[in-house]
């Protein structure tokens, strides 16, 4: 570094401090902002919805309890209308101009690494809530919804006990899908299952005749589905239509996220396993209260509550929980929390936070849909959270910056 | 009357130089800079359809694949080498060799109308669904996977070059906007030319031209190659911007949006389509942020307004308006 | 060793048939949905792109009839055409009437309406209205088992066809209808009213959607989104058929359908819709006016 630039470099360091903390002081003083970025238009707006009434019923409890640190708190909420493009520009927005203390949303993983790198360069701490395929690794972003392994190693030995050793898999080709493969293969074999068949769909594929005439032909014992999106819908309609409904016991990992259980006829949907972090179905005092407070505020045409909704619900007290602790909103002052040992009772059960991964130890229950309803016949406490070949280390490595993935 | 135009355009870019340039950058805040910068890239984009659609007569749904193939190319260079200059050269390079198989198979087969939109959609819709499916960690360029549905993260920022020091937000938006005006006015150039006269009448009666002597198939494939290589270098940008590309750049929905760009500001012109993209953009960004109305139906409901009662578009109208009144103005004076 | 040898006869002639229904499936399907895409295109030379929604709306008024009912069959054949149709009818007066001969400004206009119905069909429906369960039971063959269902969409798909191109050949509707769009002024000098063809045109074609977004529903379930996984693939089977309605559409569902069936099966899924797009782009460059612009001028 020469003399010059590190002059330039101090001064624009001195500047950056002097609009710091001025706008520390000007931020004391108003209300404590939440950014969220979330799709309430467009084709994600199935699940938009509901996130965004999530964490608006965890705004109210806030401030009905006096806020946060004693200020208020309110919510910023900009639509992204389904168009990656706008995460960009909305993160930015509202990191730079509404000055938000904390930003939450995306859905899809690409939109995610959109909003990541805005919002970390902010210095802001950002709350993404969506089940994805895992492995994002960076000290100021919280993944706070399920990886692939805590769907798949508590469902898939239940199953594997119960209906025999003979593993079909089907699923969306693209990430999500092709990672969730991968943990199926590997929670199969240690359990001396094995998958004997893996079909990989495009999004917009909406034919699924010749993958269930090759099932009929193999007969496993179980077919795992990994389904995403409007089209791949049509295989469930096929696999009825074609009388398999019963014969071959299906799980899923997606199924119910976006309300599949409500549009599908009860003897479409009869005997999906799924395995998931909440289902309205959960019963606990938590959950009662939230539920009953969330129709209290939205009525009763809001659709289902998944853990596509509750994820942001959760995170958010996952966020008060780590501000109250260290008694800051700043990056700094909720990692420091998170390092410190963080976890909430959530409608779902216990939330841990992994300061290892900054992702989410959480409580599963498994169930099965019976009369167009979830059935809840299991429960599992504390499933930790995807960690590709440990490489994930944030208390070591503090500085890593990356999404791993599994070595295939 | 030709020269006076190419004054007036070239005077007015320059005016728009000097505000956009020398004025907003100090007058605005870093974060609408950015936006900005995506605006112009996106100008870009449409002026580029605008050229070859309002100009050649190439109604072409795939121009978001040299888009696409642009900001991949970028990302995977970039990624590999290090070297944002020669991976933006290298985008503009692809798109162009790409446009120039393309288009040799389209004008070649004597395809038009109706049916170069499908076949280019469609080769739109292949490269949607290929860049989809290799989101295993197996479908690689050098060390750069491609990611799939995901997308390739973490793109680099340009720098200045020779050095390691990337371009601010300022000086990023300085130079994307400076490419934009430079596209108009080297688009604007070359519609002036020989070669720009002889398109414009295989447009308007391909025959014709032919049997005065023009390959018409040539002079399109020509147009159709610039018009990637400046949408190749807007995707280039695009990715630079945003830091991340994926498959949505192929969809069916970015090919359409870049047409309605092209024609709510008005085909046939340049600055119609570049207007057109800045102001839907703005207005999409508007629509997110009050929420008073679902953003699909406003949208929906302002295109079909906009083809009703604008069918020229709006910057050919906005020129009739202008002519009829400084045509009343000349006429009043003695 | 007789007897193990006619197993696998009998194993492979199962496989057969089973294959042959999976293609005759994939071709009826591509069929129904793209039917009222080519009617409004090839007679009134208009591109909907509000197809789509156009389907779903279909599928829609299917669901919603049967939960308020209407018996299933009532809802498909006759109440979700009918919606559909009256829709088609509201739009060809309001946006489509000023759009006549203007090919590139209907684009923009019905790809507005499709943005509109999308948003609208969210507000009135939303995205959790329970579906209609395909009817009939299974069809056993050898080790594999069909839905009676399959069976019923390919022979829908046949009767639609069969009576469309019966109505547009030997009625008297039919021959107007060709006359009008063949040379416009010649049938309204001769007494024909122009508007009203076009607009019971666009009606049928509408009415020919909402039947094939009916009859899709009980299998692929409906959201306000469902129409953006049926456009790409009906219009590009409607261009590569080329202008003539039911020769065209019906050739190039059957080669797309068999097609990207066949790959499907035989590769992967992913391949299949591949060999679709392949084959259209391979098509459209050496047939530049669809499969029945050189060969069927004048047909249906």
């Amino acid at each position: 570094m020469d003399r010059r630039s590190f002059v330039q470099g101090s001064l624009a360091a001195a500047g950056v401090l002097a609009i710091g903390g001025a706008a520390t002081k000007a931020r004391a003083a108003g209300p404590i902002k939440i950014g969220a970025v979330i799709d309430t238009s467009g084709p994600l707006e199935v699940f938009g919805q509901n996130k965004l009434r999530g964490l608006q019923i965890g705004v109210d409890e806030l401030n009905e309890a006096g806020g946060l640190l004693g200020r208020q708190i309110q919510l910023v909420h900009r639509d992204t209308q389904s168009n990656n493009q706008l995460f960009a520009q909305y993160a930015r927005e509202l990191t730079a101009g509404e000055r938000v203390d904390v930003v939450f949303g995306a859905t899809t993983s690409s939109s995610r690494e959109i909003v990541r790198p805005v919002v970390n360069r902010a210095k802001v701490p950002y709350f993404y809530n969506t089940n994805y395929e895992g492995g994002v690794c960076q000290r100021t972003t919280y993944c706070t919804s399920t990886t692939p392994a805590q769907m798949v190693e508590p469902l898939l030995p239940a199953l594997i006990e119960k209906h025999g050793k003979k593993i079909y898999f089907l699923g969306a080709d693209y990430n999500y899908g092709q990672i969730s493969a991968y943990a199926t293969k590997a929670i199969a074999k240690a359990h001396g299952a094995e998958v004997i068949g893996a079909e990989f769909f495009p999004l917009d594929a909406s034919s699924f005749g010749a993958t269930i005439n090759r099932i009929q032909s193999a007969k496993p014992d179980i077919v795992h589905t990994v389904f995403v999106g409007p089209a791949h819908g049509s295989f469930w309609g096929q696999w009825a239509s074609a009388g398999m409904v019963g014969k071959i016991p299906v799980s899923s990992q997606t199924f119910g996220l976006a309300g599949e259980q409500l549009r599908m006829p009860p003897e479409v949907s009869e005997g999906i396993y799924v395995c998931l972090n909440y289902f309205e179905e959960v019963s606990t005092p938590e959950n009662e209260r939230f539920l009953t407070r969330f129709k209290a505020k939205f009525g009763s045409s809001y659709g289902y509550i998944s853990e596509a909704s509750m994820a942001e619900y959760q995170a958010l007290k996952l966020w008060a929980e780590a501000a109250k602790k260290s008694n800051g909103t700043d990056a700094d002052a909720i990692e420091r929390a998170a390092k410190a040992g963080l976890s909430v009772l959530a409608p779902s059960g216990n939330v841990l936070l992994d300061a290892k991964t900054n992702h989410c130890i959480l409580d599963m229950s498994l169930a099965r849909m019976s009369g167009g309803k979830f059935i809840i016949e299991k429960k599992f406490a504390g499933v930790r959270p995807s960690n590709y070949g440990d490489q994930c280390d944030l208390i070591k490595n503090p500085n890593t910056n990356k999404q791993f993935e599994p070595k295939l | 009357m030709r020269a006076l135009q190419s004054h007036v355009t070239t005077i007015g870019t320059l005016v728009a130089g000097i505000v956009l340039v020398g004025i907003v950058p100090f007058a605005v805040a870093p974060f609408t800079l950015a936006d900005l910068t995506l605006y112009a890239a996106m100008a870009i984009l449409a002026m580029s359809l605008g050229f070859i659609w309002g100009f050649g007569g190439i109604l072409s749904f795939g121009q978001s694949v040299f888009f696409g193939v642009g900001g991949y190319t970028y990302a995977i260079v970039a990624l590999n080498f290090d070297s944002p200059s020669l991976a933006l050269l290298a985008a503009i390079a692809v798109a162009v060799t790409g446009a120039l198989l393309l288009g040799y198979f389209i004008f070649w087969g004597r395809l038009s109308d109706v049916y170069l939109a499908v076949i280019t959609l469609t080769i739109s819709l292949i490269f949607f669904m290929l860049m989809n499916s290799m989101s295993s960690s197996i479908y690689r360029i050098g060390d750069v996977p491609i990611g799939g549905y995901n997308g390739i993260p973490g793109i680099p920022p340009l720098v200045v070059p020779g050095t390691d020091r990337s371009l601010s937000v300022a000086e990023t938006y300085v130079l994307v906007v400076t490419v934009a005006l430079l596209v108009y006015l080297g688009l604007s150039w070359l519609i002036r030319t020989k070669f720009g006269r002889i398109l414009c009448s295989i447009k308007e009666n391909e025959v014709r031209a032919e049997l005065l002597g023009y390959d018409a198939r040539l002079y399109k494939l020509a147009a159709f190659a610039v018009g990637a290589a400046i949408a190749g270098m807007a995707g280039a940008l695009f990715a630079v911007y945003s830091g991340l590309i994926n498959p949505d750049v192929f969809g069916i929905g970015f090919s359409a949006q870049i047409i309605v760009w092209v024609m709510l500001g008005g085909l046939g012109t340049l600055i119609g389509p570049a207007l057109g993209a800045v102001l839907i953009q703005m207005l999409v960004v508007w629509l997110g942020k009050v929420q008073v109305i679902d953003a699909n139906m406003a949208l929906g409901v302002l295109f079909i307004v906009a083809v009703l009662l604008v069918p020229a578009g709006l910057v050919p109208r906005l020129q009739g308006l202008l002519a009829v009144a400084f045509g009343n103005l000349a006429r009043s004076r003695p | 060793m007789a007897l193990v040898l006619h197993d696998m006869n009998g194993l492979l002639m199962d496989l057969l048939a089973i294959t042959l229904l999976e293609i005759f499936y994939g071709i009826a399907s591509l069929a129904l949905i793209s039917l009222g895409l080519a009617i409004i295109f090839g007679m009134l030379r208009v591109i909907n792109f509000a197809h789509g929604e156009f389907l779903m709306i279909g599928g829609f008024s299917f669901i919603m009839l049967t939960s308020a009912g209407v018996n299933m069959w009532i809802a498909m054949l006759i109440g979700a055409p009918l919606i559909v149709g009256l829709l088609g009818i509201v739009v060809e007066r309001v946006v489509i009437r000023n759009l006549y001969g203007r090919i590139v400004e209907t684009i923009l206009a019905t790809w507005g309406l499709s943005l509109f119905l999308m948003g609208a069909a969210s507000l009135l429906f939303g995205y959790f209205q329970r579906g209609v369960s395909p009817p009939f039971g299974t069809l056993k063959i050898g080790n594999y088992q069909e839905g009676v269902y399959s069976i019923f969409v390919i022979v829908l798909a046949a009767a639609v066809y069969l009576s469309t191109y019966l109505v547009l050949r030997y009625t008297k509707l039919g021959l107007i209808a060709r006359a009008t769009m063949q040379n416009p002024e010649m049938a309204s000098s001769l007494g024909v009213a122009r508007e009203k063809v076009y607009a019971v045109t666009f009606f049928c074609g509408a009415a020919l959607t909402g039947l094939a977004g009916a009859v899709l529903a009980p299998i692929a379930g409906v959201v306000p989104t469902s129409g953006l996984a049926y456009i790409a693939r009906s219009f590009i089977t409607v261009i590569t058929g080329g202008a003539t309605v039911i020769a065209g559409t019906g050739i190039a569902s059957v080669l797309f359908g068999t097609v990207s069936q066949l790959t499907a099966i035989l590769t992967r899924p992913v391949w299949g819709e591949a060999a679709l797009l392949l084959t259209a782009v391979i098509l459209l460059r050496f047939l530049p006016a669809g499969i029945t612009g050189r060969y069927f001028r004048n047909g249906l």
